[in-house]
């Protein structure tokens, strides 16, 4: 059966441009005050640092450039927080809530 | 990153007090060409019970928007057999709703689906009865139903949409959990509902021609977390296990009027589908009072809020917020007591008979099923 996945799991590296895939939706809460990740039968509750990286993944920009991007904001250095971030697109991925 | 299932097992995000509902159960009619003996509609259908007009449907809504759901399953029964579906997705769609389409897609035309993707439909869950197709026609007591569901599967993939394949694992179909979990991986699916059979309604009227030797369930569980960890990134896995042989209840509905709400064909607003079988419980209508209204202040959704109302072992365990105490509705029917320890959880003293009396069902021959009709 193995060998008839045509799906393979999405790796993320430094090098991904990460995307929500459609009907993935990074959802302002107005009731709630709060970000959510809306997904089929699944509600997300990124914290404020996940949501900051979210909104940065448009498939344009790679994971090297959003972490550096984000290193001014929140004044770590990048060997800090890429990590961190690729740890967390690579688990949302696996969760089917971003491509790369 | 904390993460909400909005149907099976969810839990709202609430430090205190009652938060807005995540999810909202909408069951748009009982209509249904298949006549599974698990349907978790009720035994005693009404059919004078009038069901909600589209305009009625439309302000539920509205309603459900406005007090913050976030995600709409349209469900019945088959809600493909109302013509309207089209109208009240619009609805949806417009108040911000993630719309989920729960369907056993028999009914749907490529053309029909193509049209409620075009109104902004995002999800929808096929159900299959088994991959074994003489099984699945003598569970759904309807031919033809298992071609048709590949088709509407292929056509869900070509028109871009995520796919979750829901099936009812029992005795009948459980030694066959590795083949279903090809068949979802083969269809395209993102999201595989493997849901051992919950004993309420049509299903426990069926229990001793459903349930499956504690063996069994081992074994489904064993092959199922397997497959969970080789497809991993590939098939996200919710599996709905056995009270029966199960140690510690479930937090049934996510803990009652926490997170979901479940609207009847005909406007009733319920903390879940089967409990209006609990004697005292006022249930609602969408008719009469708005549904932010029902779902704070209802006598309903009061009843089995919270912990306040528990008894021992529930009332001290460091578990009542974890499960909420199991399922009410189960409770009540096995102990008479609708307040009691759910039997599922191994500190009930009803907890051995319970599952010595499922075991009993399953080492005998299968009965005939009663199969699921309308009135």
């Amino acid at each position: 059966m193995d060998e008839s996945i045509s799906k393979k799991r999405t790796v993320v590296t430094q090098e991904s441009r990460v995307a929500f895939p459609p009907h993935i939706k990074l959802h302002r809460d107005a009731v709630r005050q709060q970000w959510l990740i809306l997904a089929p039968e699944r509600v997300f509750h990124p914290d404020e640092i996940s949501v900051a990286v979210l909104k940065q993944c448009d498939g344009t920009r790679t994971v090297a450039e959003i972490a550096e991007k984000l290193t001014h904001e929140y004044q770590a250095t990048i060997d800090v927080i890429q990590p961190d971030i690729l740890d967390m697109l690579q688990d949302l991925a696996d969760k089917g809530l971003v491509d790369a | 990153m904390s993460e909400d299932m909005t149907l099976s097992t969810a839990q709202n995000k609430q430090e205190n007090g009652t938060g807005a509902p995540m999810g909202m159960l909408a069951e748009l009619t009982y209509r249904c060409p298949l006549q599974c003996p698990y349907c978790s509609n009720p035994l005693d259908i009404n059919r004078a019970d009038t069901e909600l007009t589209t305009a009625e449907w439309q302000t539920v809504m509205r309603q459900a928007g406005e007090c913050g759901v976030l995600q709409l399953h349209l469900s019945g029964g088959e809600p493909c057999v109302r013509p309207d579906l089209e109208e009240i997705l619009q609805s949806a769609v417009e108040a911000g709703l993630y719309t989920n389409l729960i369907t056993s897609g028999v009914t749907l035309t490529r053309e029909r689906l193509e049209g409620l993707v075009k109104i902004g439909l995002d999800h929808v869950q096929l159900s299959i009865q088994d991959v074994d197709p003489n099984t699945a026609k003598l569970i759904s007591n309807y031919k033809g139903g298992a071609e048709k569901k590949r088709e509407v599967a292929r056509w869900v993939k070509e028109l871009g949409l995520p796919l979750t394949l829901n099936v009812v694992i029992h005795r009948h179909n459980i030694e066959n959990t590795s083949e279903i979990i090809d068949y979802a991986v083969d269809i395209g699916a993102g999201r595989i509902e493997l849901a051992h059979v919950q004993y309420y309604a049509w299903a426990l009227k069926n229990r001793a021609a459903l349930i499956p030797s504690r063996e069994q369930f081992y074994q489904s569980v064993k092959v199922s977390n397997e497959a969970k960890e080789r497809l991993k990134g590939i098939l996200v896995f919710d599996v709905v296990a056995h009270d029966q042989y199960a140690i510690r209840p479930k937090a049934c509905m996510g803990g009652w009027g926490r997170s979901l709400l479940t609207v009847s064909p005909s406007g009733k607003v319920m903390p879940c589908q089967e409990c209006e079988t609990i004697p005292g419980l006022e249930v609602d209508n969408v008719r009469d009072t708005p549904l932010e209204d029902i779902w704070f202040k209802g006598q309903a959704f009061q009843m089995f809020r919270g912990t306040s109302w528990m008894k021992e072992p529930c009332k001290s365990c460091d578990r009542r917020e974890i499960d909420w105490g199991g399922c009410r509705c189960q409770a009540l029917a096995v102990t008479g007591d609708a307040a009691a320890t759910d039997p599922a959880c191994h500190l009930s003293p009803y907890h051995d008979e319970f599952a010595a009396t499922a075991e009993h069902e399953a080492a005998e021959e299968p009965p005939p099923f009663v199969y699921r009709r309308l009135g």
